[in-house]
């Protein structure tokens, strides 16, 4: 929009999502500089860290967590701002209801207190997370200064393998480039692959774009875009529509177009995934086993040598087979509609093992009532899977869903880190949902692809 | 406690401390439960919580020798995960100006900025030589200098890098974007009447 002196650019917010954790310091330095919200009707509110997922009644068991949604009320009510609250209908994880609601479009540039923000390229839109004083700068300017991005395109072919979802594939492009092999790039995820993924699973794909370091990721739109959008509550309609659409059509990068940088995989080649270490990029297919020291780069020596204490698993140890105490699906990265029906094709008819505590968490009140309009929830209850309220939950841990010592966990989320669940010895498998499912059948880590799938009664 | 970053940031002074690892996430600098508050101020005390409490009191924040000091010295990747802004305010709450290391992640970085605080890099052999002096001698004296692009101390010099625009930003005062952003409102409002998404995507 305009150079910044410094080099910068000044960058236009075309939609803004904030929640309770990372504004009320944002509002509270508006408010010390004497600023007021620029634009009101360009941000959307919503409560999703620190709501129990059990009980939502207010106030809330904790009063910190009281103090945090009724800031929020407050600021959002001061400044004229939408809260999509507990009970309107539309409420859950910002990066749940921001597409379901249709607020995120192609084109937009979407910014949001919240690292997993990538989310929203999956729509064509550049988007990506901001600390609070950004947040602050976009209440009152509506835009933020951001350095320019190179391209990453990482392309895709061939089609997944049955049992291999979007979460495989984004943990299998983590594993190969590395954490920090995104920093300084946007990636543009492309290929045959790719058009074939469903909307949610390329919000899946994007979604943990920043776990590989890029601060965004994004997919070009295309007819799958459109039709995801077509009918929700803020996407265009009547005449609108087709303007929109055709704006949106010109939008897409060229298949020939130049980027900085390339990277091809072959989507047939990749496994169920499963990370076992304290980083995302620690992955490994199901059929593989922990590495040795020797099997990796000197750079990633030591962190794998943390990872082997934190984790207590061995160099060699097959991953397949590591026994599993605690279940989660959910999350902004596998808690959507489509994440809960694969879960529910492989819970179907089974039983979570002994001693396993399992449950699920939708990402959204849309994506509750739409499961259990669908009986989902009488699947997962059957299982011995409990069915709780939307919220980030034990994704990490700022509500009453936690892991407690040294319990291990499979979960459908997006992060790994030491002491990310709750407890600051708690250690986390991250794989995909129907994966989740697996290890909770059995109470250890199991190939999804060895259950059959009983079809809907 | 000196104050907050105010103004121009041009040399950082004091005594450094030692992180070491790749990829340090904010999880770890600031745990979530952390996050349950609606102001920053009590986070100085809870920097690196979990990873203190492990280690009894062996922490480099912990240590009495590391006590007061300004400058932090890590290894690659730092700052990845979460872009909880309370990483560096809690960082800066404790007493940290500056950071210096093989590389930091983009939100991290930007949310340093936004609050005065350089993170200049330098190559991982330097990083490390550079660990090791501050290790063997806790109490020599360190100064960022981002004019001369170093790190020095009586005894020693490194030199360090950190992007144009962010060096230009903290040298001259300006990293606080607010106000240079509020500068260009008319732009945005003229943009805001341009856009497709805005406007109901009618051509023109």
């Amino acid at each position: 929009m305009a150079d910044l002196p410094g080099g910068s650019t000044q960058l236009f917010v075309g939609l803004h999502l904030i929640h309770e954790v990372t504004s009320p310091q944002a509002f509270s330095g508006l408010r010390d500089k004497g600023l007021t919200v620029a634009c009101p009707e360009r941000t959307v509110a919503t409560v999703d860290h620190i709501v129990p997922t059990t009980s939502q009644a207010r106030p809330f068991a904790d009063p910190l967590a009281e103090e945090m949604l009724s800031t929020l009320e407050r600021n959002c009510a001061e400044s004229g701002i939408v809260l999509n609250g507990i009970g309107s209908g539309r409420q859950g994880i910002v990066h749940v209801i921001a597409p379901e609601l249709g607020l995120s479009q192609p084109g937009m540039t979407v910014a949001c207190g919240d690292s997993h923000t990538s989310t929203h390229g999956a729509f064509g839109a550049i988007a990506f997370g901001i600390g609070t004083s950004q947040v602050r700068d976009v209440l009152a300017s509506q835009s933020l200064a951001m350095n320019k991005l190179k391209v990453r395109r990482i392309l895709v072919d061939g089609r997944l393998s049955a049992g291999v979802s979007a979460k495989d594939l984004v943990l299998h492009v983590i594993r190969t480039l590395g954490v920090k092999g995104g920093v300084g790039y946007a990636y543009e995820f492309a290929g045959s692959a790719i058009e074939a993924l469903s909307m949610e699973e390329r919000m899946t794909l994007c979604n943990m774009a920043i776990e590989g370091g890029a601060r965004c990721g994004y997919v070009n739109p295309d007819q799958t875009t459109f039709d995801y959008l077509k009918g929700r509550p803020h996407a265009p309609s009547g005449a609108a529509w087709d303007a929109a659409v055709d704006w949106w059509r010109s939008l897409a990068t060229d298949a020939a177009a130049e980027v900085d940088d390339e990277v091809v995989f072959d989507a047939t080649a990749i496994a169920p995934t499963v990370t076992w270490g304290i980083t995302p990029g620690q992955g490994l297919g199901i059929d593989e086993c922990v590495p040795t020291l020797t099997m990796l780069d000197p750079g990633e020596r030591p962190i794998a040598k943390e990872a082997y204490r934190y984790m207590d698993l061995q160099p060699g140890t097959p991953i397949a087979g590591v026994p599993i105490d605690v279940c989660f699906i959910g999350s902004c990265t596998n808690g959507r509609l489509s994440d809960l029906r694969a879960a529910a094709a492989v819970a179907r008819g089974r039983h979570v093992a002994t001693g396993v505590k399992a449950f699920v968490v939708p990402g959204s009140e849309q994506v509750a009532r739409a499961a259990e309009a669908e009986g989902l929830d009488q699947v997962f209850s059957a299982a011995g899977f409990e069915w709780r309220e939307p919220g980030c939950s034990m994704c990490l841990a700022m509500n009453p869903d936690r892991l407690e010592g040294r319990q291990i966990s499979a979960s459908s989320s997006n992060r790994n880190f030491k002491g990310r669940q709750g407890s600051a010895s708690g250690r986390t498998l991250l794989m995909s949902p129907a994966m989740v499912v697996a290890a909770a059948v059995h109470g250890r880590v199991t190939d999804v692809r060895t259950l059959a799938l009983h079809s809907a009664s | 406690m000196f104050a907050f970053p105010n103004g121009v940031v041009q040399r950082i002074s004091g005594t450094a401390l030692i992180i070491q690892g790749e990829d340090i996430d904010t999880d770890r600098i600031i745990p979530a439960r952390f996050l349950k508050c609606v102001s920053f101020d009590a986070l100085g005390d809870q920097v690196f919580a979990d990873d203190r409490l492990e280690l009894a009191g062996e922490h480099p924040f912990d240590q009495e020798r590391f006590k007061g000091a300004s400058i932090l010295i890590v290894n690659g990747n730092f700052g990845c995960g979460s872009s909880r802004e309370h990483a560096p305010q809690a960082l800066m709450r404790w007493g940290i100006r500056a950071v210096v290391g093989v590389s930091f992640a983009e939100i991290f970085f930007g949310n340093c900025l936004a609050l005065g605080i350089p993170c200049a890099s330098a190559s991982p052999d330097q990083i490390l030589a550079i660990q090791a002096f501050v290790n063997d001698d806790a109490a020599r004296h360190w100064t960022l200098d981002l004019e001369e692009m170093a790190l020095a101390s009586d005894q020693d010099r490194w030199d360090v890098t950190i992007d144009a625009g962010p060096r230009d930003m903290l040298r001259s005062g300006r990293w606080d974007a607010t106000s240079q952003l509020l500068d260009n409102s008319s732009k945005v409002e003229g943009l805001m009447n341009r856009l497709p998404y805005l406007n109901n995507f009618a051509t023109r």
